[in-house]
């Protein structure tokens, strides 16, 4: 989060679509008279009894939609911005529509973006990779000679350093979208950095990579050889297809388990140095500020976190009592994802969810907690452990040792206050 | 990963010129700063001409665009401001960042000299540098920055881990559960009424 992304006061009328929210608290309203239609007993319901349109005639050719978006009714799962955040859009950020996913794979049309000086667009013919600095033969590399490396797939989550920045002081955004939404997770198939390197040939000087995009920001961050020698790959395609041109086409750094901002978009140039250079990235941002002033530099991993992504503020709980699905997220950038725990009294007493899957390194976990809820009042929390061991801390302990302004690596717990009437808000609780 | 017995062979030599077009980052100790040099008067000029609009007269800031200069002691405050003179620890980063990816929407359109100067100005209006200052390559690792000493390598292994990697509390964690904070009365999310 830049300075100019600090808070302030938030700027008066300039608010997004309504239509979600809306629409939402629209259909709380309606489950106070009760009941779908699938559940009254007395009249056969017309959508089984009645033909209807979609059962008689035709739908659509298999030549309408070359390339196909999702269906209208779910127009409201897009990226928002929250336009007080930065003083413009091109050095911004939005938010993920994490509240109305499930599973893992984040679907890349509304996977967010951050961009520090727009989403360039760069075509495959245009396109050259250096490496150079400390090798034996500084290299160029185009398009056409990264499809010839050996290619693996992995799947990773990418979290902003600043996810939940905002929340540092307080509780302070409504939606699980702008709380936790600066993260997507996909998977890459890309060539391990560890090749192209050796291709060049990386003399015994060299300790760390200095890394660059190909935009007007540059984005430039140094990584210790080690990192970049181990898992760091080289992405040209994510959950399939050619990278989004906002997410770096046609070609992106993959730091496993690091802050996004070290995942280095439209990645022209990978130089071997001696030491680190200390770039803007890496001293004016991306530096923690602890409460006597002084700053944590090079916090790279990302730590175990998690959230509960419905019900939520944008997913209020609209059947009623009886069962319910508590669903969520949980990620490390240590390792594996072992266990996620959930209270519904804020923290006083805990439950273990049910993992969709096993945890993968560094990946998104899909966790899920089924209950019978009983209408009454809830307060909803999750609480990752990884594969280290290490638990997510709530936020009181996090502010106990850093303070409120680091601004970045903000992963306590968070809670929902789950009312009544189903609707949700984001609240804090007492330690 | 696979293992490769030998080079593949792909790519060609980088060319002297285009390292040299390419690798313009400038590191702490001034390795890769080019010839050349820059007065804060000549700065004046060129920060009015080319930032002003968005950082100020006086590198100020103008709305919520960046504040370059001032915050001097706020670091440890309830709401620092983090500027050139408050906070950047290496005079390198700021030459590099402005050289390379300023100004804002034309970015690389500063020469050497241009830049130089444009530094001392910032520095001027940090109160690090009098007005008759002349930046140069060679006297660039003079200027001292006030929050050199300002940075600790990430400690959360010491100071984090073990903490929270104890067993976790299951049952009767906490006596007294009640909200400390609500975000719907500050109630600025974009779609809620205010916003």
């Amino acid at each position: 989060m830049d300075d100019k992304e600090r808070l302030g006061n938030p700027a008066t009328g300039a608010g997004l679509s309504r239509r979600g929210f809306l629409r939402a608290g629209a259909a709380v309203g309606a489950m106070a008279a009760g009941a779908g239609a699938a559940r009254a007993e007395e009249q056969p319901d017309p959508l089984i009894t009645e033909v209807q349109p979609w059962a008689s005639g035709w739908g659509d050719g298999v030549d309408a939609t070359p390339y196909g978006l999702p269906i209208r009714f779910e127009d409201d799962v897009i990226r928002r911005n929250v336009p007080w955040l930065t003083a413009d859009t091109i050095s911004s950020i939005n938010f993920t529509p994490i509240h109305a996913l499930d599973g893992t794979i984040t679907p890349t049309g509304c996977a967010f973006e951050r961009h520090h000086s727009g989403a360039i667009e760069l075509a495959k013919e245009d396109y050259r990779l250096m490496i150079n600095g400390l090798v034996d033969q500084p290299l160029v590399f185009t398009y056409e000679d990264l499809e010839r490396f050996p290619r693996v797939n992995r799947t990773y989550f990418l979290e902003c350093a600043a996810n939940s920045g905002m929340e540092w002081a307080g509780a302070q955004l409504n939606g699980v979208q702008f709380t936790q939404g600066m993260i997507h997770n996909m998977q890459y198939s890309g060539i391990p950095l560890r090749l192209l390197l050796e291709e060049a040939g990386v003399k015994p000087e060299g300790k760390w990579v200095y890394v660059e995009g190909a935009d007007a920001s540059s984005n430039g961050r140094s990584i210790p050889l080690e990192k970049a020698m181990d898992d760091v790959l080289v992405a040209i395609k994510a959950n399939g297809e050619a990278l989004r041109k906002e997410h770096g086409y046609p070609a992106r750094l993959v730091v496993p388990g690091w802050e996004g901002n070290m995942w280095v978009k439209w990645l022209r140039r990978v130089e071997v140095t001696d030491e680190a250079v200390q770039s803007r990235e890496e001293t004016s941002k991306y530096t923690d500020t602890l409460a006597d002033g002084t700053s944590r530099k090079w916090t790279w991993v990302m730590d175990a976190k998690s959230v509960v992504t419905s019900p939520s503020p944008q997913m209020p709980i609209k059947h009623g009592k009886g069962p319910l699905v508590i669903t969520g997220m949980a990620w490390s950038g240590r390792g594996a994802i072992t266990k996620v725990d959930v209270s519904i009294d804020g923290g006083a007493n805990w439950q273990e969810a049910r993992l969709a899957e096993p945890g993968e390194d560094m990946a998104v976990s899909r966790f899920y907690l089924e209950i019978d809820w009983d209408g009454s009042e809830m307060l909803l929390q999750s609480r990752a452990t990884d594969s280290t061991g290490y638990v997510q801390p709530t936020k009181a302990q996090l502010r106990a040792i850093r303070g409120e302004n680091s601004v970045y690596h903000n992963n306590g717990i968070q809670t929902w206050l789950v009312k009544e009437n189903g609707e949700s808000e984001n609240v804090e609780v007492s330690s | 990963t696979p293992a490769l017995a030998e080079k593949l062979g792909l790519g060609r030599p980088a060319l002297p010129e285009e390292i040299k077009a390419w690798t313009v980052e400038v590191f702490p100790d001034g390795k890769n700063l080019p010839e050349g040099s820059g007065s804060v008067e000549d700065g004046d000029q060129l920060f009015a001409d080319n930032c002003a609009a968005c950082h100020g007269d006086f590198a100020e800031g103008v709305d919520r665009w960046p504040k370059l200069a001032g915050g001097k002691g706020t670091l440890a405050a309830k709401d620092p401001v983090k500027t050139v003179g408050s906070y950047f620890p290496y005079l390198s980063t700021v030459w590099d960042y402005a050289h390379r990816s300023m100004p804002f929407g034309n970015a690389q359109s500063l020469t050497a000299d241009e830049t130089y100067a444009i530094v001392a100005y910032i520095l001027y209006s940090n109160d690090l540098v009098a007005d008759d200052f002349v930046l140069s390559k060679e006297n660039f690792l003079d200027v001292k920055m006030p929050n050199a000493d300002g940075f600790i390598v990430d400690d959360r292994p010491e100071t984090e881990y073990a903490k929270f990697s104890e067993a976790a509390c299951m049952t009767d964690c906490k006596k007294d559960v009640h909200i400390t904070m609500h975000a719907s009365v500050l109630d600025v999310t974009p779609g809620s009424d205010n916003a």
